[in-house]
């Protein structure tokens, strides 16, 4: 047998030049099929975790007690607890839900739609983009259903009758929105589990623990790489994928009709789906920048998570950010070409009232921030993304708080008007969320293939130089693969 | 479960069964070569496996393609029709709901729930199609026996299986096949003899599963008990909500007042609101402490329509619209037969007719038997009015000639 230790020191190499005589290198190092497999496994199959794992899994453990704390007196107390107050009946509880769902939306870009493009660079990025997905949405989810006050109440929001057969209202976009966000859930993970399945063979197969057999075993279902089940298991990907499309795209529709729905001015707008679309896959995408460029690092994956991937990503950011600017702009001048002055009213009271603060945090962030990467020496620095990407962050979620706050605290009765305070215990709850997150994509990161392996394998330059298939690859030098780069 | 020891097997023992011979190949596309003459060679039960899929395999494999789109296809055929039809069948025909004025059935605003179940079902479609197409999982087979195919398959090699189950299988011709089309370390791979549970624990396990099974099926069949039943037991609440709220109701000690009622007695020396029952004929129907025997209000005819609205409403359900007494709920109560039933008067009877009309107003105000008082839910004018409208109804029922204007008394029959 071949000794598996990988005693390459793993080097930050720029592969971000678009020279067009030379084919970009999506691996800059041992690209080959064993080392590959030996970095993505030496994660998990190190005898323990980097010092700073635990370091990162202990403040998120403080934080998911902390998240843990502030549910349970929220069950125990009720709503009361948080800052809602009529008129602002709707606080940091949707804020946070539209928050964690739009970060989930990056990772269904990169595996779906970026898989249908046949962006080949997407295999470095797509396992954990997908994982950040399901844990996203499980902290999205966990907002509604805490929200509603009376958690046993919850399977309310289900479609079964009540005790008087009544059933729920169909036409509500908080029902669609039930459906919408668990059949997310469900795609989402099968989308994860079915793309793992092959790795998790790879796992079972180097596993020298029975326990680890056991259980890498039996997620991994018995896969044996057969060419019959990769057909099947090809076709399947490729429908999933246009499956997750249109999917992800009515998912966060359906989530901006919680509010285009209602006839509030600042919320009742056409341009609502397409704009919380972008804006989601503008969070998500800063929130992939924020996991990746650490998770890179703390793994040694540097040669697999690329500049040149995250320069992409930056590219992304760049666009998706204009296109949240353009809607902003888009608001204002619907707000006066439309005649209505409620609407005008709104928009000014978004940019100059009481929340004028919240407003130019949020432009700030969103909009001026990405533009630093027009500049390409911007869009390969680890530490300016890497800052960028939590302006980001915080720019969006300040996007969703300005929409629901600014609208609901002036709306049409002034002698209703309020301004909404949040409680600590809202504070509380939502630092607890990023805990869970954190928890769960450390727990993934340790235990679980990171990187999908057969897919970095299926796009390297040895895998497609047979005749008739792949030719678009050419011919692949040593020097081109990265392995003589300096 | 997996052997590691990377052990060639290439004396096979006559005696264990063969699974199938195996070669090894180092790139994808020598075996894709390979590949294409294994299946020009005839073979049938043969299989290639890889890292990760080799393009162009299907085709040098002749795999036909899959019918796994067209089954995603009926799945999500059939989830847009669950969205439908759930939606049209729960919202117009189960239980009609008008919704902002919407028709019952609005088909717009049911696309998102059918788009999303369209979209979950198709994708339950495609991965369990996909898993049970594929026959997995499965975490035994026979491919598993060979060490090297479990130590590199799934990282960096390449392996084409002829198994022995092919009509053509022969150990030797296909070794030589495998070996003459380059490739390596060509192995024999056993079948592994099944394993046998112990008897014991397979009968001792199956009643377990069955005892199991069955304690599993209590709590559903009680709630079902629970749910067809009544019961005279409080029922627990595990969770209180809103339903017991502290509070003073009527008969309890209060101990916020010297006196410890909770009821409060009225201010001495002061009259509520509405409660300044100054005229005995209008409010307690008597004249000199005896029935008036006349109407408070003048009879007007817009005072006939008025009582006949409110005994209409208030009176019929049992004394009947024509106040003979076979109103809904006394005929349901005499057809129940409970026995605690007292019918009502029918109000043409001699008793009522020749009652004062303060009599019927004291009636109609405090209640009798099993009637209930009505002083508190009917105001005073249209209580006189109701007495007015009796009157017309038994004058309805008990006329005589003389009732008759003079010149329409030929119009009878």
């Amino acid at each position: 047998m071949v000794t598996r230790m990988s005693t390459t020191v793993i080097r930050e190499i720029d592969n971000t030049s678009n020279d067009p005589r030379q084919r970009p290198v999506l691996i800059t190092q041992g690209a080959d099929f064993g080392p590959i497999t030996d970095s993505v496994s030496a994660v998990a199959e190190a005898a323990r975790p980097p010092k700073i794992w635990y370091v990162a899994m202990g403040i998120s453990l403080c934080l998911t007690g902390i998240l843990g704390a502030s549910v349970g007196y929220l069950i125990w107390m009720g709503t009361g607890i948080w800052g809602l107050q009529v008129p602002v009946a709707w606080g940091y509880a949707i804020v946070n839900f539209v928050f964690w769902v739009g970060i989930g939306h990056a990772g269904t870009l990169i595996s779906a739609i970026l898989f249908l493009f046949r962006q080949k660079w997407r295999t470095s990025i797509n396992r954990f983009a997908e994982a950040m997905t399901i844990f996203a949405v499980i902290c999205a989810g966990m907002f509604p259903g805490i929200h509603v006050g009376r958690v046993w109440f919850e399977y309310w929001m289900f479609p079964i009758p009540n005790y008087l057969n009544l059933w729920p209202q169909f036409r509500s976009p908080l029902l669609w929105d039930v459906f919408a966000v668990s059949t997310y859930m469900t795609v989402s993970l099968l989308f994860w589990y079915v793309g793992m399945v092959p790795d998790l063979a790879t796992f079972r197969d180097r596993s020298k623990t029975r326990l680890r057999q056991v259980m890498y075993g039996i997620f991994a279902l018995g896969w044996r790489g057969s060419s019959r089940q990769w057909h099947r298991y090809e076709v399947a990907y490729l429908i999933l994928a246009a499956l997750a499309t249109p999917l992800v795209l009515s998912v966060h529709s359906i989530v901006s009709f919680d509010f285009a729905v209602s006839i509030l001015p600042g919320w009742h707008t056409t341009i609502f789906p397409p704009y919380f679309v972008a804006g989601a896959i503008f969070s998500g995408f800063a929130m992939v920048m924020t996991l990746a460029i650490p998770a890179r690092a703390m793994f040694n994956l540097k040669h697999i998570i690329t500049l040149r991937h995250l320069e992409n990503m930056n590219k992304i950011m760049l666009v998706t950010g204009m296109m949240v600017g353009y809607a902003y702009s888009i608001e204002f001048f619907i707000a006066w070409y439309s005649g209505n002055p409620a609407e005008a009213f709104a928009f000014i009271n978004r940019a100059f009232g009481p929340y004028a603060w919240a407003y130019w945090t949020m432009v700030s962030c969103n909009v001026l921030s990405p533009q630093v990467f027009w500049f390409k020496w911007c869009r390969t620095s680890i530490p300016v993304m890497f800052v960028i990407s939590i302006l980001i962050n915080i720019g969006m979620w300040f996007e969703r708080f300005v929409i629901v706050a600014s609208s609901l605290s002036r709306d049409f009765l002034p002698s209703s008007w309020g301004y909404y305070i949040p409680t600590r215990w809202d504070v509380l709850t939502f630092a607890g969320s990023f805990g869970l997150f954190m928890t769960l994509f450390l727990l993934f990161c340790r235990y679980l293939p990171m990187v999908a392996m057969a897919e970095v394998k299926s796009v390297l330059p040895q895998a497609g130089r047979h005749p008739g298939h792949g030719q678009y690859w050419g011919e692949i030098t040593p020097e081109e693969n990265g392995e003589d780069r300096p | 479960m997996h052997d590691h020891t990377a052990k060639p097997q290439t004396k096979a023992e006559p005696s264990t069964r063969v699974f199938a011979v195996l070669a090894e190949f180092p790139s994808g596309d020598e075996m894709l070569e390979a590949a294409r003459k294994v299946r020009d060679a005839g073979y049938t039960k043969w299989d290639t496996h890889s890292p990760y899929p080799v393009h162009g395999i299907d085709e040098a494999m002749g795999i036909r393609r899959t019918i796994l789109p067209t089954i995603v296809f009926v799945c999500g055929l059939t989830g847009a029709l669950t969205g439908l039809a759930l939606q049209w069948w729960t919202s117009s025909v189960y239980y009609p709901v008008i919704v902002s004025g919407k028709p019952m059935f609005s088909l717009p605003a049911n696309i998102p729930i059918i788009f999303e179940l369209t979209v979950l079902f198709s994708a339950f479609g495609a991965v369990f199609g996909m898993f049970a197409l594929n026959g997995l999982p499965s975490l035994y087979h026979g491919i598993f026996n060979s060490g090297r195919f479990n130590s590199r398959m799934s990282t960096d090699r390449f392996y084409i299986s002829i198994e022995a189950a092919d009509p053509k299988f022969n150990r030797d011709s296909a070794r030589k096949l495998l070996e003459s089309i380059g490739g390596q370390s060509v192995e024999v791979v056993e079948e592994r003899a099944a394993v046998e549970f112990p008897p014991m624990l397979r009968k001792w396990g199956i009643t377990a599963l069955l005892v199991l099974g069955a304690f599993a099926l209590l709590p559903p069949l009680y709630t079902l008990r629970a749910r067809t039943r009544t019961s005279e037991v409080t029922r627990m609440q595990l969770i209180w909500d809103m339903d017991q709220q502290p509070r003073f109701r009527a008969q309890m000690k209060n101990p916020l007042f010297a006196d410890g009622r909770a009821m409060r007695p009225q201010v001495p020396g002061t009259v509520a609101r509405g409660e300044a029952f100054a005229d005995d004929h209008l409010h307690r129907g008597l004249v000199d402490g005896r029935f008036a025997a006349t109407n408070a209000l003048p009879v007007t005819e817009s005072l006939l329509q008025r009582g006949r609205k409110k005994f209409d409403i208030y009176c019929a359900q049992c004394h009947g619209l024509d106040g003979l007494g076979q109103g809904m709920i006394s005929v349901r109560a005499e057809r129940l037969q409970e026995g605690t039933w007292v019918p009502p008067l029918s109000l043409h009877d001699e008793v009522v007719r020749t009652r004062e009309d303060g009599h019927i107003f004291n009636t109609i105000t405090n209640g009798i038997r099993t009637m209930p008082p009505y002083g508190d839910q009917i105001r005073v004018e249209d209580r006189w009015a109701i007495v007015a409208y009796v009157r017309a109804l038994q004058r309805s029922q008990n006329a005589t000639l003389e009732d008759v204007p003079s010149d329409r008394r030929g119009e009878l029959p």
